[in-house]
């Protein structure tokens, strides 16, 4: 029987000193090498490498383990890397293949039902209980974040609302009828949400319950999540995962806000150096690579997972001692080179949220003129102005800032709110029309 | 004693300026003056027209930003000076005019500016029995 007064889902696991968390991790390690092995994949791997199950003794012989990418998973597209026989997988997700054959994750029923435990944790973290109703507005289907909180929020107990990514009118009409009081969504699609209410003369704070915002899938910088809060005048919650590792569950922030515990005795948790592959010290920014300590279908052993992140702490006022990291960078693979420079786009983001006569929607675009290649920042206006001053002061302080944070000079258009183009799944960001000399 | 003025900001794009005129002809609105200065990448284009809460309600509903403003527009003899006895006393009451447009209306000529400090620049045409006009 759950008892509705705990801060924690799972006291048990949640609140782990840490010599618990790693003698539990060492215990699952090795259980999981194990199981591994008994694909080909695997053995082909450990062979390369030199090592047997035998040589992982303590937690940091999880170095020696091989990397995995995500360029096995395509090479071993559909079923490669499958740990079990597929009669026993009950679930298959798949991503896009934008570069090449899409990647393939496939789950047994215990998978489904620990990711669903992992989900329900972060929900019940962040204060809620049987009594709320989840309204997941988030894409279905292939996307993991919209089964994957579904079943997470049944789960904890919740009245779960698959409203599916889209047709905000509907959805505002959800919030208000089921007195809905936590929400799913990426951020983009939030900010579109609020400017649909503002619209419809729906003020959030007035007319709805909302207590509860979950924001992930989309890199996005603190000062977004702020706006965020101040528009919708709720907390919103970072939540992070990735399709790899079954999707939303991975890491989310509690209360405090200060950094998203990743479940470690779900996962092991390195901050490497995307160049050497060697660890870095806490504090310093690194890639993210996990390792999936209870996995049956498939597993992924030291998965290179793109995202930069650090370390922040491994206690927490919370009461939880599950390692804190920061809000993500970017993914690697997001990273822009301009003039040589390297640039994440949130970096650019960062500098916008900070004035308040900008809207939420902003477009960097990369162009090649006199051979030189530009930075293009488009940016929205909140509202319609008489004020040509106010436009040119504007434009010249964030090509200031940018060209500070950056160190090249941005060209900034202001443009008038619903302008740039709206997307209902990831919004797009970037967009490179640079032409590529052979 | 000032009119609305509707302000849209528009990009610098062939088929921005028309999109915005087909609104109001469709809306049968009618521009009675407008001004539009060029820049390399956006325009804010005013009118005075009639009926501008419906006019902005229009444009508003065809997704084009449009704000409305508080101008002042007085009118002046048709005669050679007046505009710049009227500036003048302005500029001796130290107010600035941040922009100022003209055109003829029965034979009247209109001055439209807006400026730095309304309530003030609304003293100054009290006092020297400037005639605002009505639409």
């Amino acid at each position: 029987m759950i008892n509705v007064n705990s801060p924690y889902f799972n006291p048990e696991r949640e609140t782990m000193s840490r010599q618990q968390i790693e003698a539990l991790q060492l215990e699952r390690l090795k259980q999981a090498v194990r199981h591994c092995l008994t694909n080909d994949f695997y053995q082909k791997k450990f062979e390369e490498a030199g090592i047997t199950a035998d040589d992982i003794q303590s937690l940091a012989d999880v170095r020696k383990l091989p990397f995995t990418t995500k360029q096995d998973l395509r090479e071993s597209y559909p079923f490669g890397m499958a740990c079990v026989p597929l009669r026993d997988c009950v679930r298959l997700h798949s991503s896009s293949g934008t570069t090449g054959n899409p990647t393939v994750i496939l789950h047994t029923q215990k998978d489904l039902d620990e990711w669903a435990n992992q989900v329900a944790r972060n929900l019940w973290m962040v204060g809620l209980r049987p009594d709320d109703v989840f309204q997941n507005s988030s894409g279905y289907g292939m996307f993991t974040g919209g089964l994957g909180f579904q079943y997470g929020a049944e789960r904890l107990g919740m009245l779960t609302v698959p409203a599916a990514a889209g047709n905000s009118l509907r959805q505002i009409k959800f919030i208000k009828d089921f007195g809905t009081t936590a929400i799913h969504a990426i951020p983009s699609y939030v900010t579109r949400l609020y400017e649909v209410m503002k619209e419809q003369g729906v003020d959030p704070r007035r007319d709805t319950k909302l207590k509860v915002l979950a924001i992930g899938a989309e890199p996005h910088s603190e000062e977004q999540r702020q706006r965020i809060e101040e528009m919708m005048g709720v907390k919103a919650y970072n939540s992070f995962g990735m399709s790899e590792m079954c999707g939303p569950g991975v890491g989310f922030e509690c209360k405090e806000q200060n950094g998203l515990h990743f479940w470690e005795d779900y996962y092991i948790v390195e901050i490497v150096d995307p160049e050497t592959l060697e660890p870095v010290p806490d504090g310093e920014i690194g890639e993210l690579v996990l390792t999936t300590l209870c996995r049956e279908a498939m597993p992924l052993l030291r998965y290179r997972t793109r995202d930069l992140t650090r370390v922040l702490g491994r206690s927490c006022p919370c009461g939880r001692n599950h390692i804190r990291l920061d809000r993500m960078r970017g993914r690697s693979d997001d990273m822009i080179v301009l003039r040589g420079v390297n640039i994440f786009p949130i970096q650019v983001e960062k500098i916008l949220m900070q004035f308040p006569e900008l809207g939420n929607n902003y477009l960097i675009t990369l162009v090649t003129e006199d051979n030189n290649d530009q930075m293009i920042i488009e940016v929205e206006l909140a509202e319609p102005t008489d004020n040509y001053s106010l436009i040119e002061n504007l434009a010249k302080e964030i090509r200031h800032r940018v060209g500070d944070e950056i160190l090249l000079k941005p060209r900034v258009r202001i443009v008038a709110k619903g302008t740039l183009p709206v997307s209902e799944g990831k919004a797009v960001r970037v967009v490179d029309k640079r032409k590529v000399y052979q | 004693m000032t009119i609305p003025q509707l302000s849209i900001f528009i990009e610098n794009r062939s088929g921005t300026l028309i999109k915005v005129l087909d609104v109001l002809k469709q809306a049968n609105i009618q521009i009675i003056a407008s001004t539009i200065a060029d820049t390399a990448e956006y325009g804010i284009y005013r009118i005075i027209c009639s009926e501008p809460t419906r006019a902005c309600e229009e444009l508003k509903q065809a997704g084009i930003a449009v704000a409305i403003s508080d101008v002042f527009a007085i009118e002046l003899d048709d005669q050679p000076g007046r505009a710049a006895d009227a500036v003048k006393m302005f500029s001796e009451a130290g107010i600035s005019i941040t922009y100022m447009y003209s055109f003829l209306l029965r034979g009247k000529g209109i001055l439209i500016f807006r400026t730095d400090d309304n309530a003030h620049a609304a003293r100054v045409i009290e006092q020297n029995k400037l005639k605002s006009i009505a639409l």
